[in-house]
């Protein structure tokens, strides 16, 4: 093992991993600092708009003829149930603030959290 | 000498598809994108013991073949989207020959998942910055288990 990296492009290789590294640490940082809860959750299927929920309103939403639910509570929506066979979108989470975005790749349908006025408050500046 | 070429050519393909079966039944941890990316390790293997139009071949060709069995209709762009600017990466990473293929393979990783991204906010307009640190973390990660599995394969097999 010590031979197959023992020469020089090894700190090259570990200047690139650490490059990288860096650059997600950064880059989630950043959002992270940047982030504000968001009033609405939009609804896509293929990147169009189907509807919107504000998320200051608890409720269950079947999505997309029924192929996604959608539970908004407490200011956080996610998805619960989903008729496609990995489930990642349900194993995604819940989401709160503006751009987070929940994705089912297979029924092409994003949820993602949005600004907005007419939830009752004004933007929430951070 | 031509015949051998194909032969080889063709199992890799394989050996590939099968990869890519058994990476389809690991338990994902609930983000997309986020995998080991096994058939990479094919790929990089053919990257520096066959050749770039070998390597190319067999990736593009293990993607439609895997999507036309395991997958659903959206699941070839973006695995062909991932697999171009992977191995576009690589191929060109691999010509400066200033790293070695465990960064090469690392860079695969990281720009499979891009395009992978990259795809899904052509296709859907899906705000897909907050993936960004994930996937470059786990393509990072993913890149190095593959690169240095790589490197042992690629010193050991000589074809």
């Amino acid at each position: 093992m010590k031979r197959l990296f023992a020469n020089k492009k090894l700190l090259t290789d570990l200047c690139v991993i650490l490059a990288l590294l860096l650059l997600a640490g950064g880059l989630y940082l950043a959002l992270l600092l940047g982030r504000e809860a968001g009033g609405f959750a939009v609804v896509r299927v293929d990147g169009i708009e189907t509807e919107r929920h504000a998320l200051s309103t608890d409720g269950v939403f079947p999505l997309n003829g029924g192929s996604n639910t959608l539970v908004i509570e407490n200011g956080e929506a996610w998805l619960s149930e989903a008729n496609c066979p990995d489930l990642l979108c349900v194993k995604m989470g819940k989401i709160r603030y503006n751009g987070q975005t929940i994705t089912c790749l297979p029924n092409r349908l994003t949820v993602t959290v949005e600004g907005g006025e007419s939830d009752g408050v004004d933007l929430v500046v951070g | 000498m031509k015949a051998k070429r194909v032969t080889v050519m063709a199992m890799c393909i394989a050996l590939a598809m099968i990869l890519s079966y058994v990476e389809s039944q690991i338990p994902s941890p609930g983000i997309p994108g986020v995998k080991l990316g096994l058939a990479n390790l094919v790929v990089v293997f053919a990257l520096y013991r066959l050749g770039w139009k070998e390597a190319a071949g067999i990736s593009l060709l293990r993607v439609f073949l895997v999507s036309l069995l395991f997958g659903h209709a959206a699941s070839l762009a973006y695995s062909a989207s991932g697999a171009v600017l992977s191995l576009a990466g690589m191929i060109l990473l691999k010509r400066t020959d200033k790293l070695s293929c465990v960064a090469v393979s690392v860079i695969g990783g990281v720009l499979h998942n891009a395009g992978q991204i990259l795809m899904a906010w052509a296709l859907m307009g899906a705000n897909v910055v907050w993936y960004l640190p994930v996937l470059i973390l786990s393509g990072t990660v993913a890149g190095v288990a593959i690169g240095v599995v790589s490197a042992i394969l690629v010193k050991r097999i000589k074809l």
